[in-house]
């Protein structure tokens, strides 16, 4: 049998998520000599203090995060266009974003419109996470609420859609009411970002990305029937409603808790699936799962490098970035290969 | 009609088909007693909106009777799961596959899956199933191809493939022939038919071409207005069945050719 082979490809991606994560901590308003991270991350000091605690405290959570995000937000567009066999669907399709929004938006916007209800001035490192997740929480069990009472898959999306709509005109109405301050507050979450995150919230963070991501493997063959129609799926003995929801909680946790930890970052769970299949010319999961972790990561570490400037004091949000840097690259591969595919 | 209930491998007992809505029964047909034995090539014959493919759709529970019941290898459908069904019954559709870029060998492939582990691992007797399948369809050739490169006559040949590698009892096809051109009609009509012959496969189909259904079927399932005849295609033709088949004013059938004729006016 030719089976083709992705071996290669496989080394070479990862080979090159090794080099962009050296470049990515050694890039920044300080920039620090490859060997002094080698020296480090081997469990020697670097030869100045201060590097060692750029590198612990913020370089190193940071790339991590990058990796995390990148790879999940990847992985749960992947998931999202298998469902619902829809090359626009992506990771926020449910209204996760949105859900997480309407919380970040009630803690923020909400304490000048409810008049101190909320405290914005304790606001602490874990209330925004918690805020967002909340809020991602109750859009998403209104979801799948619904979910469970249609049959047709895609009326999922549009209910998704629809919701996404009805929590922005509400963060539009606190808006309206809301002072500048806490307006300029609410827009700096929204812009995302991968700093900021303790050791603490970062084992939080690999915790449950490791859990969804093991969930992903053992859902690989509804997944795989997913391509031939639900029809087809149900006639090789796939629960059809049970592997549904089960990729909608994946998706959902894993969206959910990036979203808690790094805001609302745009594009890559869209543009990374399409990206993987162009690369290894395939719809098998089994190849596509790993090889959309592996792109997924190396862009957002490629975006976050560009977002840190480098050699200068500012940082540029990460949104704008990976839709800047991303939409043009998606664009110029479509008009290489002219097909797309789910 | 005599049968040996041994091998009768699949059976209808007054089964009505039909839709059932909150309010209302849409019912299509009625009174349906069919058994079909082993080996058999069995093509459903019918005008358009008749209900055949309702009756496959009940026959593969895709969709509940509203009435009496379906029987796989003695068993009710009811009591069958999903994953049992998928080991006694395979399908082959007339949807559209959505876009995708899976090969012909994965497609087909894709039908080991009631049989593999829970990450789609596929042993030796898969590949054997499934090299056989490539083989009988005579689709050795497109094997690395992709699924949409391939013209409607070949890919009807891929999903015929991807049905007997599920290595089932039963294939059910509904109108598997639509698109295709009058060569390639003939040449799935008598790859059904090998395929009954060689292995004792039971294959269902709905179609509309009468003339090959009289030549090549065992037995066929005839959809007329006020009954559902069921014989082999002598029999029908004996009992005149086919004359109920379309309205008499623009097509009727002729005994003695055993084929429909226009009328010309």
């Amino acid at each position: 049998m030719k089976k083709k082979n992705y071996t290669k490809h496989f080394i070479l991606l990862s080979v090159f998520l090794v080099v962009l994560f050296f470049m990515n901590i050694s890039l920044g308003s300080v920039s620090i000599p490859l060997h002094e991270i080698f020296n480090f991350l081997t469990g020697n000091s670097t030869s100045k203090e201060s590097w060692d605690i750029i590198l612990f405290n913020f370089r190193i959570p940071k790339a991590i995060t990058a990796i995390l995000v990148g790879s999940g937000l990847s992985i749960s567009g992947l998931l999202m266009q298998t469902l619902f066999r829809n090359p626009l669907a992506g990771p926020f399709v449910l209204g996760i974003s949105s859900g997480a929004s309407l919380g970040v938006a009630l803690l923020i916007l909400g304490s000048s419109v409810f008049g101190g209800f909320f405290l914005t001035s304790s606001v602490s490192n874990w209330s925004l996470p918690i805020a967002s997740s909340l809020g991602a929480f109750l859009v998403l069990s209104a979801v799948i609420i619904a979910a469970n009472k249609v049959r047709n898959t895609m009326s999922i999306l549009i209910i998704g859609l629809m919701f996404g709509s009805l929590t922005s005109a509400v963060i539009s109405v606190l808006a309206y009411f809301s002072e500048a301050a806490q307006i300029q507050q609410y827009l700096f979450w929204s812009f995302g970002s991968l700093g900021n995150l303790s050791w603490n919230e970062i084992s939080v963070f690999i915790f449950i990305y490791i859990f969804g991501l093991s969930a992903t493997l053992t859902i690989i063959k509804p997944l795989n029937s997913f391509l031939l129609g639900e029809n087809y799926a149900k006639s090789l003995g796939i629960n059809i409603k049970k592997s549904r929801i089960i990729i909608l909680l994946i998706t959902s946790l894993l969206t959910g808790v990036i979203t808690a930890f790094s805001g609302p970052i745009a594009f890559v769970g869209l543009a990374v699936p399409h990206i993987a299949r162009m690369f290894f010319t395939t719809s098998n999961h089994k190849i596509l799962i790993p090889a959309t972790a592996i792109i997924g990561a190396i862009i957002l570490l490629i975006c976050d490098a560009i977002a840190q400037l480098p050699t200068s004091e500012f940082t540029l949000p990460i949104n704008a970035i990976t839709s800047l840097f991303g939409a043009p690259v998606v664009i110029w591969l479509l008009m290489r290969k002219k097909k797309i595919f789910v | 009609m005599k049968y040996v209930s041994e091998n009768i491998v699949l059976k209808t007992e007054n089964l009505t088909i039909g839709y059932q809505s909150k309010k209302a029964q849409t019912i299509v047909a009625s009174n349906i007693d069919i058994a079909i034995e082993k080996g058999k090539l069995i093509t459903i014959l019918g005008k358009n909106g008749i209900g055949k493919s309702t009756l496959l759709r009940t026959i593969s529970k895709v969709q509940e009777p509203l009435n009496g019941s379906v029987f796989i290898n003695k068993k009710n459908i009811k009591n069958y799961t999903n994953k049992e069904l998928s080991s006694a019954l395979s399908l082959v559709l007339t949807e559209r596959l959505p876009e995708s870029q899976i090969t012909v060998f994965e497609l087909v492939a894709l039908g080991r899956q009631p049989y593999t582990n829970w990450i789609d691992k596929l042993s030796d007797l898969d590949l054997e199933k499934i090299y056989w399948a490539i083989e009988q369809t005579e689709i050795q050739h497109l094997k690395e191809k992709f699924f949409y490169e391939l013209s409607d006559g070949q890919l009807q040949r891929v999903l015929i493939a991807r049905a007997l590698a599920q290595d089932t009892d039963i294939i059910i096809l509904d109108e598997p022939t639509a698109h295709l051109d009058l060569h390639h009609t003939i040449k799935i009509f008598s790859l059904l038919k090998k395929l009954v012959d060689e292995t004792s496969k039971t294959i269902l189909m709905s179609s509309h071409e009468v003339n090959l259904c009289i030549q090549f079927a065992n037995e066929i399932i005839l959809f007329t207005d006020d009954k559902v005849h069921i014989g082999t295609p002598d029999q029908l033709i004996k009992q005149d069945a086919f004359d109920d088949l379309f309205p008499k004013d623009i097509v009727k059938f002729n005994r003695k050719l055993q084929q429909f004729i226009i009328n010309k006016k």
